[in-house]
């Protein structure tokens, strides 16, 4: 089984958060929460094979930009999450909102540019919303969405609901000025709120080397007194035990907490990236030994006597899903032409 | 079913490339995310990855071949227990899937009522003015006062509005336009913020975005431009990119233009940068009566209202009708003064040089008729129309710039919808097309006066 690719590097964390030992690695998932990461995790991927394939024909225009290799790390934080708790991303949105419980059919049928879609096709790839199931976008401006993040949780402090706002961003927008804007109210007023930075080791094709002057991401909320911890980020147990802590510590009144997840995008940064950054050899090591999927799967079959047909089966009932989106977003209509007027204003 | 392999399309703009390489043979087995082929296009060579599983039928398009247009079938891929012999059945299916299904009616947009400029979204009628019946007793009340009260009553009506911004709560507003508000209301709800108009404002937006309504107090909208991005990409557009799911009802406020001999950088006029956007409203008024009225209307509104007050006006006082909820609607202009030799139309505190010009004409016998907008966005262009149908003449007042300016919108409109009645072209009045000078002659002289006013009147009348 694949060992984690930075099992060393936690060396804030066991200083900063409470002590529970984790010498011996993150705690075991049930078989429940181990089937349901890698149906959540696969179903992810397949959804993101998808898209890139239907943007291969044609299908989705713009920018699209795919998940695939993080799934780990929604999969992991929805595992600890509560109802009500909120979600906000930036534009590589699609894992957080299958993750969130959206359907497929409704963010395929966005990505096409149908009504169908979760935003009556007038949002894209990169802006979708769901106020049911409290997921606030998709936003396209690098940062943005950790002040709004920041707002979500002032809004629980304010209502004092319980509710905790996870936001996510990533190592390229965590140089934003609004992010540290951010921290210090964030601190200021304790809010709660648990900052994810999914750290894939790239923004766009500048390394986290070449434009991070202290690249120990969790860190960055030192100076506000916001505690943080370095996270597998390709391993869900990880994920999810640091994500119950962060979460706890935010819905205790204690206020932010930083969860950085270290993690990797397998695919280029959007759709018409080559990717000529790295090298291959870096990308299929990240595949092989570290894949969020092969190692839940291996555990699976491993620890928990799951058969592999229970896993054809479930393989197979994924695909169904993400062929009815695909099948749902070519054939709904586009959104009617006097759509173009509605939703300025309310 | 064997599953055919399409020349996909790798940057928004590819329409073909070149197969320069297969990375896979027939008879090999592949799986989802094997890279199976390299294709060059324009820009750059990219990887092909597999979406689907099973062996590699046969390769129909070799590697070397240009020109490849994208959707080509260059591959079939056969499932389990398939062979060759399914792949005539493939072929046959192997035209290239149809593309998107065009809707129902996908033609030109539905065409916006008349009474509009092309490319201007439908506009619904101006609301009616808030009605003073006779005999209302009016109180003399600074601008200032008028503001607070408006907030204070909103916030006493409504507990999801609160009202944030520098030294807004302790300090009591730097301009104490928030005076005695952090007694009545607590800390809760009157927020002093950090020096972070950026951060802030975000998040504002966020909390706005979940059904709370703030006011976000700017201590002057100069320092709004660190913000902007959330007033435009996160405020004013999150309702459309929803598809109406999820908008925001705030209210950004706060000083705007010029004030008093502080130079460039904190003196100047946003009104025609925020009356570009469509999702916002754009409220400037210049009566404590407007003032009041107006700001308790953009806090009840449920979209994102720019609101755009000036240091000068705060001291001033007017009457103010003492009703019990005095809210005058958003987007309906005001005939302060009927006259029928020409049509002055302005907002804010240009309604002072306009005020005063038509004083001054009316001592030469010509009477003028004075529009306050009160709201840039939507403009209540009917009623401006209408009076430029009367006198045949318009002249915009506006102490921003001249190009893109209020102004120019003014002129363009009368000139699209009453381009008939017109006796002189339109002539706008406007601070000089120059930043903001310190020096006091200088600066006398960037802004419009009362004068200019006067002159560009008399202009259109040919005296
Ligand atoms: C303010 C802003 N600047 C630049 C861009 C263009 N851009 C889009 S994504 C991106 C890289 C962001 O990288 P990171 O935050 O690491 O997120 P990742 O794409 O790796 O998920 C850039 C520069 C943008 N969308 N917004
Ligand atoms: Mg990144």
């Amino acid at each position: 089984m694949a060992q984690s690719p930075k099992a060393g590097t936690r060396k804030s964390a066991a200083k900063k958060s409470d002590a529970r030992s984790r010498a011996n690695g993150p705690a075991p998932l049930s078989r429940d929460e181990e089937t349901e990461a890698y149906r959540m995790m696969l179903l992810i991927r397949r959804f993101e094979e998808k898209a890139g394939q239907m943007y291969g024909m044609g299908l989705i225009g713009g920018f699209c930009h795919l998940y695939i290799g993080q799934e780990a790390v929604v999969t992991g934080v929805q595992l600890a999450m509560r109802e009500g708790d909120q979600v906000i991303t930036s534009y590589r949105d699609h894992g957080h909102m299958l993750a969130c419980g959206m359907e497929a059919r409704g963010v395929m049928a966005e990505l096409t540019g149908r009504q169908g879609g979760y935003s009556k096709g007038k949002g894209g790839s990169m802006h979708m919303f769901s106020a049911e199931k409290a997921f606030f976008g998709g936003h396209g401006i690098v940062g943005a969405q950790v002040s709004l993040g920041t707002g979500l949780a002032f809004a629980n402090r304010y209502r004092d609901d319980g509710k905790v706002s996870l936001t996510y961003f990533g190592d390229g927008a965590s140089n934003q000025g609004q992010v540290y804007e951010s921290f210090n109210m964030a601190k200021l007023w304790n809010l709660p709120v648990v900052y994810v930075i999914e750290n894939n080791k790239y923004g766009m094709g500048t390394s986290i080397n070449r434009s991070s002057s202290t690249t120990d991401l969790s860190q960055r909320g030192a100076s506000f007194g916001i505690p943080g911890e370095q996270v597998d980020g390709m391993d869900v147990r990880a994920v999810k035990e640091a994500a119950e802590r962060a979460i706890e510590h935010a819905r205790s009144g204690k206020g932010p907490y930083i969860l950085e997840m270290l993690t990797y995008r397998y695919r280029g940064h959007s759709m018409s990236d080559p990717a000529k950054y790295r090298s291959k050899e870096e990308v299929q090591k990240m595949r092989q030994e570290h894949d969020p999927i092969e190692q839940v799967k291996a555990r699976l079959l491993a620890e928990h006597s799951v058969s592999e047909d229970e896993l054809k089966g479930i393989d197979k009932k994924i695909r169904e899903i993400v062929a009815d989106a695909a099948d749902f977003a070519q054939i709904d209509p586009e959104p009617d032409v006097s759509e173009l007027w509605t939703d300025v204003l309310r | 079913m064997p599953i055919d392999i399409l020349m996909p399309a790798l940057s928004p703009t590819m329409e073909e490339g070149t197969l320069s390489k297969w990375l896979k043979s027939e008879g090999d087995t592949i799986s989802a995310g094997d890279v199976i082929a390299e294709i060059e296009t324009d820009k750059a060579t990219m990887e092909v990855e597999a979406v689907d599983e099973g062996v590699l039928g046969k390769v129909l398009v070799p590697e070397g071949s240009e020109h490849v247009k994208v959707n080509t079938v260059i591959a079939v891929i056969l499932g389990e227990g398939e062979d060759a012999s399914a792949l005539n059945a493939a072929s046959a299916a192997a035209a290239p899937p149809a593309p998107a299904p065009a809707p129902a009616a996908a033609q030109a947009p539905a065409a916006p009522p008349v009474q509009t400029a092309p490319g201007a979204a439908p506009q619904a009628p101006a609301p009616a003015d808030a009605e003073v019946p006779d005999g209302t007793p009016m109180a003399d009340l600074t601008v200032r006062e008028a503001l607070r009260d408006a907030m204070a009553e909103e916030m006493r009506r409504d507990p999801d509005v609160f009202v944030m911004g520098e030294e807004v709560a302790e300090y009591q507003g730097a301009y104490k336009i928030t005076q005695g508000m952090l007694d009545e209301f607590g800390p809760r709800r009157v927020i002093d913020t950090p020096i972070t108009e950026h951060g802030f404002t975000g998040m504002a937006v966020g909390a706005a975005m979940t059904g709370l309504k703030p006011i976000v107090e700017f201590m002057t909208f100069n320092f709004a431009m660190q913000a902007i991005d959330h007033i435009i990409n996160s405020a004013a557009k999150t309702l459309y990119m929803s598809g109406g799911q999820m908008g925001c009802s705030i209210v950004f406020r706060g000083a705007n233009g010029a004030a008093a001999r502080v130079a460039a950088q904190h003196s100047q006029d946003y009104a025609a940068w925020y009356s570009q956007i469509p999702g916002l409203r754009v409220v400037v008024p210049w009566s404590a009566a407007d003032a009041k009225g107006l700001l308790k209307a953009a806090i009840r509104d449920p979209n994102p209202v720019i609101f755009l007050e000036n240091e000068i006006l705060y001291g001033h006082t007017f009457p103010v009708p003492q009703v019990e909820d005095w809210v005058v609607p958003i987007g309906r202009a005001k005939v302060v003064r009927t006259g029928d030799a020409a049509t002055i139309v302005s907002f804010g505190i240009g309604m002072t040089y306009a005020m005063k010009a038509a004083d001054a004409l009316a001592q030469d016998g010509i009477q003028a008729e004075v529009i306050d907008l009160r709201t840039i966005r939507p403009m209540d262009i009917d009623t401006v129309v209408q009076s430029v149908k009367k006198t045949g003449r318009v002249i915009s007042v506006e102490e921003g710039w001249p190009q893109s300016g209020v102004g120019a919108e003014i002129g363009m409109r009368v000139t699209e919808l009453a381009f008939d009645w017109l006796d002189a072209p339109p002539v706008r009045v406007c601070g000089k097309d120059v930043p903001m000078p310190y020096a006091a002659n200088l600066e006398k002289l960037a802004l419009p006066n009362v004068d200019e006013v006067v002159a560009a009147v008399k202009s259109t009348l040919y005296l």
